[in-house]
């Protein structure tokens, strides 16, 4: 889409401001609530810039007047973000995150945040405190989450692509739940400035799209070093090599076991395995392999990701910026009525479990524990990646489940994420892309999982294996 | 579990109605559960992992201010809910 799009431009088919004006008007018809704010001035004043370089006859770049949405726990200056929580409803963003100030600068025409997930806690967009997202394959559907606005509006195509976080799946989940392309690139390849932190040492910002192409066009620009994010990878990364050729008799596939002995919806595993067998009529190399400590990495991420979590929410205490409980008696007070009146169920709950799993006397039997496991999960897929250049597995256990069937299911909920989360565990790229339907009509998602900073070789596959 | 719920509750700042300890203490009951069966992965002389970062190493910059807000001080300091003579004004601790 990015390039038809580009090429309309460049040829005076139509201008940045009609292409952003039939984007805004989509978005604006939408009922799936793929939005929490839709930003139609700037829109349109970004459009008019980008109509205004190409009428003087000045070269534009391949991002330039598209349109793309923002998931709404990444910071836009001057425009709200609320993280999809009540606490920050009357939140202006002081700043542009980094891969935004990046985007900018390519020229891209920002026409909304999307509805996510409480603070990006959930895997069906049902914890927003603006409503839930609807999956835009069949609207009593859940669009998967957290960033279920951003991968909706992609599907429908309100928006060309967006920008979402993930830190146990919440890119590659909704992305194979409403037939989307959606990567989670290695940890650190994208700055984590200006995203709301969740859980540091497994956030990332990614992209889903609607086609490989697109997703690379833009992870190319959004990754990179940044002085502001410590946790930013070096030279390496904007050293690699792009544009991978590969040959696919030279490529070994592997197939962890552990994840098809699972038992999960098995249309999606006849999807995944057609898939396997594409590549392998390609020439690659399929090899089965193990990753032994498959079994711990959803146990391990629930206590990671709650501890890191409870201490992320922290800041969210009424007293600079947000939501707060202005009638409360003390300090202490102000504190707790206001995270305890404007804080969701889902965040609460993670900010307890966390809480519980670093106190005193827990510390060693739960967080320490769970990174030691963390890196008997690395030292799994390290000894894999020795073997094999990349794996496939399915991107969910099942497809999209009706609004409201597993909200009172939190552990049900949390199994959505058992395939994705032990890439995040282990820093690993992951890519999710569209390889059919069920009998249904519903979108199968399968998960290309990389070498450590290996994004162009996933793109390079991926590339032969889309439906 | 032996979770006090009022003791994680504060310590998490969190203040909760009887019902929703009811709810949590039973939600969390579970989901410790299930994590419990960690205690069964072997770690003896396993490392732990610090983040997500290959090979950080801690670095240091120069102590110069980076000038991001520089002369927007107030306009970050009207974010707040409560501001008086260009401050954030708090409720008192006791």
């Amino acid at each position: 889409m990015i390039k038809k799009l580009h090429e309309q431009l460049i040829k005076k088919q139509k201008s940045a401001v009609e292409i952003t004006q039939e984007y805004l008007e989509r978005a604006k018809k939408s009922d799936l609530n793929a939005f929490i704010t839709l930003t139609e001035q700037q829109a349109l004043a970004q459009a008019k810039l980008i109509d205004e370089k190409i009428s003087a006859g000045e070269p534009i770049s391949e991002l330039a007047g598209i349109p793309c949405s923002i998931k709404d726990i990444i910071l836009v200056k001057d425009i709200r973000a609320t993280g999809g929580s009540k606490i920050l409803d009357n939140y202006i963003s002081s700043y542009d995150a980094t891969l935004v100030a990046k985007l900018k600068e390519q020229g891209v025409v920002i026409i909304g945040k999307n509805n996510c997930d409480e603070f990006a806690m959930g895997s069906s967009n049902e914890t927003s405190a603006y409503g839930s997202v609807k999956n835009p394959h069949n609207t009593e559907l859940v669009p998967g989450g957290s960033s279920g606005g951003s991968a909706a509006s992609v599907a429908e195509n309100t928006s060309v692509f967006s920008i979402g976080t993930d830190t146990g799946g919440s890119i590659r989940q909704p992305s194979a739940l409403c037939g989307v392309v959606g990567l989670k690139p290695t940890y650190g390849a994208v700055s984590r400035s200006g995203l709301m932190a969740m859980a540091s040492s497994l956030d990332q910002a990614g992209v889903i799209g609607q086609s490989i192409e697109d997703v690379k066009i833009v992870f190319d620009i959004i990754s990179g070093k940044d002085n502001l994010d410590a946790t930013s990878i070096t030279e390496e990364q904007e050293n690699r090599e792009t544009n991978k050729q590969i040959d696919f008799k030279k490529l070994k596939i592997g197939v962890p076991k552990e994840y098809f002995a699972y038992d999960f919806d098995p249309e999606i595993k006849s999807a995944v395995e057609d898939t396997i067998n594409q590549a392998e009529k390609l020439g690659a190399k399929i090899v089965q392999v193990s990753l032994p400590h498959t079994e711990y990495a959803l146990a391990v991420y629930y206590i990671i990701m709650p501890s890191e979590v409870s201490s992320n929410m922290a800041r969210y205490d009424g007293i600079r910026y947000g939501m707060s409980e202005q009638s409360a008696k003390n300090l202490s007070d102000i504190y707790k009525k206001t995270r305890g009146q404007y804080f969701g169920d889902e965040v609460k709950r993670r900010i307890l479990l966390g809480t519980y799993a670093l106190s005193a006397g827990y510390y060693d039997a739960y967080y320490k524990k769970a990174q030691q496991v963390r890196t008997l999960i690395r030292q799994d897929f390290e000894q894999v990646f020795d073997k094999v250049d990349l794996l496939i597995t399915p991107t969910t256990p099942h497809v999209a489940w009706k609004i409201g069937e597993k909200k009172d299911d939190p552990l049900s909920m949390y199994l959505e994420d058992i395939f994705t989360v032990p890439v995040n565990i282990a820093g690993l790229p992951g890519l999710s892309i569209p390889v059919g339907k069920t009998k249904s009509n519903l979108p199968i998602g399968a998960q290309l999982i990389g070498k450590w900073n290996d994004e162009e070789l996933l793109f390079a596959v991926a590339n032969h294996l889309t439906t | 579990m032996n979770m006090d719920i009022n003791h994680i509750a504060n310590l998490a700042r969190l203040e909760l109605t009887e019902a929703e300890k009811e709810k949590y203490q039973k939600q969390l009951g579970s989901i410790l559960n299930y994590v419990n069966k960690l205690s069964q992965a072997k770690t003896d002389g396993i490392e732990t992992s610090d983040g997500g970062t290959r090979d950080l190493e801690n670095i240091w910059a120069d102590d110069i201010s980076n000038k991001m807000f520089s002369n927007k001080e107030q306009e970050l300091i009207k974010q707040a809910p409560a501001v008086e003579k260009g401050q954030v004004k708090v409720k008192s601790v006791f």
